[in-house]
């Protein structure tokens, strides 16, 4: 295996980027990100990008952003519509054949157009439960009834992740939910979606993130602190939310075992939980001990940028080992109705 | 940014009809027939609603069985403001249920008055819609039944042969139906408000000064923000085209044969597509320089559609030597020796 490292990494995240097409915002990240490894587009071994028409409901809206990356001359491109880290997946087994040294992956989300829980109903089956438009919202508060019956979860916990979400998030420029609220306070909160809460809910964002994969001493050139991918590993459940255990993660229990997260100690996890119960979910299914500081950005809850979260969870965890608050973390992404699909990612610094 | 965020409603609709089948069109013929059939697993559990795949370890699956339209309530969530196209136009609760003889559970909709009147384990049935056609809506929901019978009543076995001797579903409806506010970003925004005065701005690439027309807001050759919109003629010239002999279904408004055309304005250094109008069809050339056929100026609006059609202009043809090259400007061409 070749040693892939984390070189660059840009993000934006807004409430809302009414002002600006995805491709508009998207090149000022892309030329920050190339700028800060000194790179042009000519110099990237491969380019892969995540990201879904139906947020904005703008056809074919993935082929005008490749236009921000100036393909000219014809660059190797590939594009996936899933989330910005499965783009890194890609780019990162592209790296691992050896015929390459770098790999461009971007990601990005403009869900304010439409009504994103509205839109995820899309991606249900489709015989069965599409023709009926469940929220999103709806779907989560189902899993999270069976959480908190079972005894797995108490609604304490639930609004203990929320706050400490909230209050990590004051010190993130790109949160947009960053108003720290008391556990008790979140506990008096209606119920938004019965059993789950506002503050249990994603804070929906628009925005987008870049980053930059180089190999071995390719890398070293590039910065002075790579940031090493040691594990990475994706595994997917089954699609039926019916015949799936909703009180466990499997998908994501096999793939941290496989991405290596229990070989060493983890200083700090970014999780793409979108919900309280996600986070919860994942801090088991990763075996995450007391000492790991969870979501230091405050994660999915303070910002979801849909399409690029996951990609923004490594790039965070990324950014924060090469800044040297930490030598090993681990990085999550997640697709799919309840964490259908799950991406686990070990990251070390140099 | 003083100017207002332009907007516009923007609906995208599917009319997809899928295939179904043997075993979804078994469920679905049955709940046409009001009977409800699940799956038989590798394991010997039953699977309701049914999959043709064991999705533990892919095995198909074709053993179909018949459960209770009766069930019980493993989870659920309440839906205090109904959405578009959901199962009922007032409030009610989503469930997962797990009907009698089932083993795993279905997502659908609870018709009660409010949420106290759900719990987690009640009993539920099916009620059925009146007109049925082999689809998931054919149950119009689930209502709560303290007297749908014990959990371990034996459901009917007649209703396999029912749907057996029944026409079966082989697809399904399945339209989707998607409202947005569409937003155009800054580079189509200026395009709009100026095409608005009959006037065609493009953007001009400030590496190669390439002018790109409709204007996108980033240079897609150089992958850089455009920073200079430049306002070009509604005059220029035909690039290339084609005759349509037969007609569109929904665009009764063009009379075949008519011409599409790649038309490219002058200071351009990219086509768009255009209607050519004013000639017979059989004249329209290569070369032929044309001039844009606004609407009344009453009629103006933010669109590109303000330009009904093309005409000639009667002057002289481009001429066109080099086919390689046309279309390109020397700015184009340029970068070429280096």
């Amino acid at each position: 295996m070749r040693d892939i490292a984390v070189v660059a990494f840009t993000q934006r995240q807004e409430a809302s980027i009414p002002h600006e097409s995805e491709v508009e915002f998207m090149v000022p990240l892309m030329d920050e990100a190339k700028k800060t490894v000194g790179l042009t587009q000519q110099d990237m071994g491969f380019t892969c990008s995540g990201s879904s028409d139906f947020l904005a409901g703008q056809a074919f809206s993935f082929v005008m952003t490749i236009d921000g990356t100036g393909p000219v001359p014809p660059i190797s491109e590939s594009h996936v519509e899933m989330d910005g880290a499965w783009a890194l997946y890609e780019a990162w087994v592209k790296l691992q054949i050896g015929d390459i040294d770098t790999a461009f992956v971007y990601s990005y989300g403009r869900s304010s157009p439409g009504s994103l829980r509205d839109v995820l109903a899309t991606q249900m089956d489709p015989y069965y439960v599409a023709p009926l438009w469940p929220d999103a919202f709806a779907v989560e508060a189902l899993r999270a009834r069976l959480l908190l019956e079972s005894g797995k979860v108490d609604e304490r916990r639930l609004a203990e992740i929320a706050s400490r979400s909230r209050t990590h998030a004051v010190d993130n420029p790109h949160a947009v939910r960053r108003t720290p609220k008391s556990v008790d306070d979140i506990l008096a909160e209606p119920f938004a979606a019965d059993p789950l809460r506002p503050s249990d809910l994603p804070a929906s964002a628009d925005g987008g993130a870049v980053l930059i994969l180089a190999a071995g001493d390719r890398a070293r050139e590039l910065c002075d602190r790579p940031v090493w991918i040691r594990g990475i590993d994706h595994r997917i459940d089954a699609h039926s939310l019916g015949v799936r255990d909703l009180t466990r993660v499997e998908s994501a229990e096999i793939a941290a075992h496989h991405a290596g997260v229990a070989d060493d100690r983890i200083d700090f996890a970014e999780l793409h939980a979108p919900f309280t119960t996600s986070e919860a979910l994942l801090v088991d299914a990763l075996g995450l001990g007391g000492d790991t500081v969870i979501n230091p950005s405050g994660g999915a809850l303070a910002a979801h940028t849909m399409m690029a979260s996951g990609l923004i969870r490594i790039g965070e965890a990324a950014t924060r080992i090469a800044d040297g608050q930490g030598d090993r973390a681990v990085a999550h992404a997640s697709s799919g109705p309840c964490l259908q699909q799950n991406l686990v990612c070990v990251l070390e610094g140099e | 940014m003083s100017e207002a965020v332009l907007k516009a409603p923007l609906v995208l609709e599917y009319p997809f009809t899928r295939t179904t089948g043997p075993v979804v069109g078994a469920f679905l013929t049955g709940l046409r027939e009001q009977v409800v059939l699940g799956v038989r697993r590798s394991d010997g559990t039953v699977m309701c609603p049914p999959l043709e795949y064991d999705p533990a370890d892919a095995s198909p699956l074709d053993e179909l069985v018949e459960v209770a339209p009766t069930g019980k309530v493993v989870t659920w969530t309440w839906n205090g403001t109904p959405r578009d196209q959901q199962p009922f136009d007032r409030p009610f609760a989503w469930a997962m249920i797990r009907l009698d003889g089932a083993d795993t559970t279905m997502l659908h909709a609870v018709l009660v008055d409010g949420p106290e009147q759900m719990a987690t384990g009640m009993r539920v049935a099916i009620q059925w819609r009146e007109e049925r056609e082999g689809h998931i809506r054919d149950i119009a929901g689930f209502v709560p039944a303290d007297n749908a019978g014990p959990e371990d009543s034996a459901a009917s076995t007649s209703g396999l042969a029912t749907v057996n001797a029944a026409e079966p579903v082989q697809s399904v409806r399945t339209p989707i139906r998607i409202e947005y506010d569409y937003t155009p970003g800054a580079g189509l925004s200026a395009y709009l408000r100026a095409i608005k005065d009959k006037r065609i701005l493009g953007d001009k690439c400030p590496v190669s000064g390439q002018v790109f027309v409709p204007p996108r807001g980033v240079s897609p050759v150089a992958g850089v923000r455009t920073t200079d919109l430049v306002e070009l003629p509604d005059t220029g010239y035909i690039e290339s085209f084609n005759i349509t002999r037969v007609p569109i279904r929904g665009r009764d408004d063009l009379h075949p044969p008519y011409c599409s055309a790649w038309i490219v304005l002058d200071g351009a250094s990219v086509g768009f597509i255009g209607l050519v109008s004013g000639v017979d069809a059989d004249d329209v050339r290569i070369g032929m320089r044309v001039k844009a056929h606004w609407k009344p100026d009453d009629e103006l609006e933010m669109s590109a559609t303000n330009i009904l059609w093309w005409e000639p202009t009667g002057e002289p043809d481009v001429p066109i030597t080099d086919y390689e090259h046309v279309g390109r400007t020397d700015a184009d061409t340029a970068g070429e020796a280096s």
